[in-house]
């Protein structure tokens, strides 16, 4: 059994977000970059428990990114993958990146590819979809849990007001999110294996990307709080009802 | 040329996020010139010859049972089907569980650039220029999209739903129905609660509650609300609430017309799950909670005095007006 799982890179969550460039650009003076928190924290961290049950499961991590993200992979390897593999692209368009991934996938034949819910940065939801599309392979979205049984894979995913139970017959792509698992921290002995673990780095394929994103805007700032008292909760609620005909 | 919105049900009936996008996508046919239609897969009880008031003259129907369970390959082909039979140039989705699930797909199948997490109408004096949320809520995105098809996904709660006059002719459309490969075992709905990510008001508490035994006070003023109840972080992860309720940058995204945070401190990564709320109300012990420069009113207080008080002059108020 081999399993894919994606990783991006994202701006730590304490970030300042601001922008350069005539607003094209992303700062990322002082920025910390972090392994994308639904890629770490449920989707490898579940392929690692698949694999601590099953010792044949192999997980390889599979990155689109520039140099810069090896910091990223080497994290994620400390987790516990196998190896790894960047592609070498600095694209920010999905399709062009779920491109990559579909040929990194196709390639190396992988049972199970898990993506996480969304990027903290673009937060696109986009990747998963896609992969599975190129790959011809079902798509379960926004998992709260996942468990294997042979080949079949019994999933329960976020549907609007609940959840739903899904199985299917491996291969498939799943985007995984809160309650898949919980998270972990990299131990010592991980840290060191992940030096030595292979990251292969290759081009990219050749692929269209679809979207560009012509420039960023920040929300206008709140005109700031109003007080109420807390003896005086009727005030709040005329407020509320008459001033912001929010109830 | 024709705008096509995907119309999504449960239960018989059309979902509230999709009156919004239908709304959204007949404005959307309006400044480009052309008619708004809708695609509805598998069976609804209700009369969607009514929906004919939000904006759209036509709905394609592909009436057939299978589809009222999402295998998002089997909607995907059918979507891209239809979009083609359809002379479709825009495709409009809500983004919700299902539009997350299949939009991504459908642009893969038909190469058509396409933008989650819309929160504006698109820019088309020049090209076609999608605004999204970014970084969590934090900032927007200015997106292009250059294919000759276009896929928006448009982030709840960003359009007003107007319902107009109007009736659509409904039509049967024959697009082929592949065999599913996932099978849905078991369907766990919330009941008789507002689904979070739909819900005008909510009504969310942290960890100033200090444990699950505290929750009534909060779910007494939800319910004066009507409102959907959440949490932060912590709250979810401590399962004092189910992790579901858990918004911010790693759980839910909510912009609801109110969000009231009830002993919560207003962490940056919370904020990213609600700052696109329309009003946001503060109750907090702590006047030098972070939160408060976020909110547009705050009580500093006890949260255990406030709330039934609160709820006590919401009742009035209702009961009044
Ligand atoms: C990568 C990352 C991602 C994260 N993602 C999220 C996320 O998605 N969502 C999220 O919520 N958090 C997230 N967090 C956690 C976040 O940083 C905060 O720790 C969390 O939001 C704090 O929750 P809280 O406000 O409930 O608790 P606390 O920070 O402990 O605040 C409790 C508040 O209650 C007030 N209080 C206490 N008693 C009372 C009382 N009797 N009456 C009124 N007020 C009272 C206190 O003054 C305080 O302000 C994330 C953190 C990281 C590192």
């Amino acid at each position: 059994m081999k399993i894919l799982v994606c990783v991006s890179k994202t701006p730590d969550t304490t970030s300042k977000v601001a922008f350069t460039d005539g607003n094209t650009k992303f700062d990322e003076a002082g920025v910390q970059w972090i392994i994308n928190p639904y890629d770490e924290w449920y989707s490898l961290v579940r392929a690692i428990e698949l694999k601590e049950r099953d010792a044949s499961i192999a997980i390889h991590l599979v990155t689109v990114g520039g140099a810069d993200t090896e910091p990223i992979i080497r994290k994620a390897l400390a987790l516990g993958g196998d190896e790894a593999i960047r592609v070498n692209s600095d694209s920010t368009d999905s399709y062009y990146i779920a491109a990559q991934i579909a040929e990194i996938a196709r390639q190396g034949g992988y049972d199970l590819i898990f993506t996480g819910k969304e990027t903290l940065d673009y937060n696109g939801s986009s990747i998963g979809g896609m992969v599975a599309e190129l790959v011809d392979a079902p798509y379960i979205s926004l998992a709260t849990k996942f468990d294997l049984e042979g080949t079949t894979a019994t999933v329960t995913r976020e549907i609007e007001g609940g959840e739903e139970v899904a199985e299917v017959t491996l291969p498939a792509v799943v985007s995984c999110q809160k309650g898949v698992a919980e998270q972990r921290i990299p131990n010592m002995r991980g840290i060191m294996a992940a030096r030595t673990k292979p990251l292969k780095v290759v081009e990219p394929v050749a692929a269209d990307a679809l979207t560009t994103v012509i420039g960023f805007e920040l929300p206008p700032a709140k005109a700031g709080v109003k007080l109420v008292d807390a003896e005086n909760v009727e005030e709040l609620v005329r407020l509320l009802h008459e001033e912001a005909k929010a109830i | 040329m024709s705008v096509l919105i995907f119309i999504d049900h449960a239960d018989g009936h059309v979902k509230k996020s999709s009156l919004e996008v239908l709304t959204y996508g007949a404005k959307v046919a309006a400044q480009l010139g052309t008619t708004a239609e809708g695609l509805l897969l598998g069976t609804v009880t209700e009369d969607l010859a009514a929906l004919g008031k939000y904006g759209v003259s036509k709905i394609h129907q592909v009436a057939n049972e299978a589809l009222n369970h999402l295998d998002t390959q089997v909607y995907a082909a059918a979507i891209a089907e239809a979009v083609t039979a359809t002379g479709a140039t825009v495709l409009v989705f809500s983004h919700t569980p299902t539009g997350k699930a299949v939009a991504a797909r459908v642009s893969a199948k038909l190469k058509a650039g396409l933008v989650t997490g819309a929160c504006a109408l698109p820019d088309t004096s020049n090209g076609f220029v999608v605004k999204k949320g970014v970084f969590s809520g934090k900032a927007f995105a200015n997106v292009s999209i250059q294919t000759p098809v276009k896929i928006i996904s448009l982030n709840p709660n960003s359009y007003m739903t107007v319902a107009g006059e109007g009736t659509a002719t409904v039509a049967p459309l024959a697009v082929a129905v592949g065999a599913a490969k996932v099978k849905v075992t078991a369907v766990n709905k919330v009941s008789g609660d507002v689904p979070l990510t739909e819900a005008d008001i909510v009504v969310s508490g942290g960890r100033g509650l200090k444990g699950p035994e505290n929750w009534g006070i909060l779910l007494d003023l939800a319910k004066s609300l009507g409102a959907a109840t959440a949490c932060s972080r912590p709250v979810g992860d401590a399962h004092w609430r189910p992790h579901h309720e858990h918004v911010g940058q790693t759980g839910v995204q909510v912009a609801p017309n109110l969000y009231i945070a009830v002993g919560i401190s207003g962490a940056i990564q919370h904020l990213a799950g609600v700052n696109r709320s329309k009003i946001i109300v503060v109750i907090n012990k702590d006047p030098e909670a972070p939160f408060f420069k976020a909110a547009d009113y705050g009580i500093v207080g006890d949260a255990f005095e406030v709330l039934p008080k609160l709820t006590e002059a919401i009742k009035k108020m209702k009961a009044s007006a």
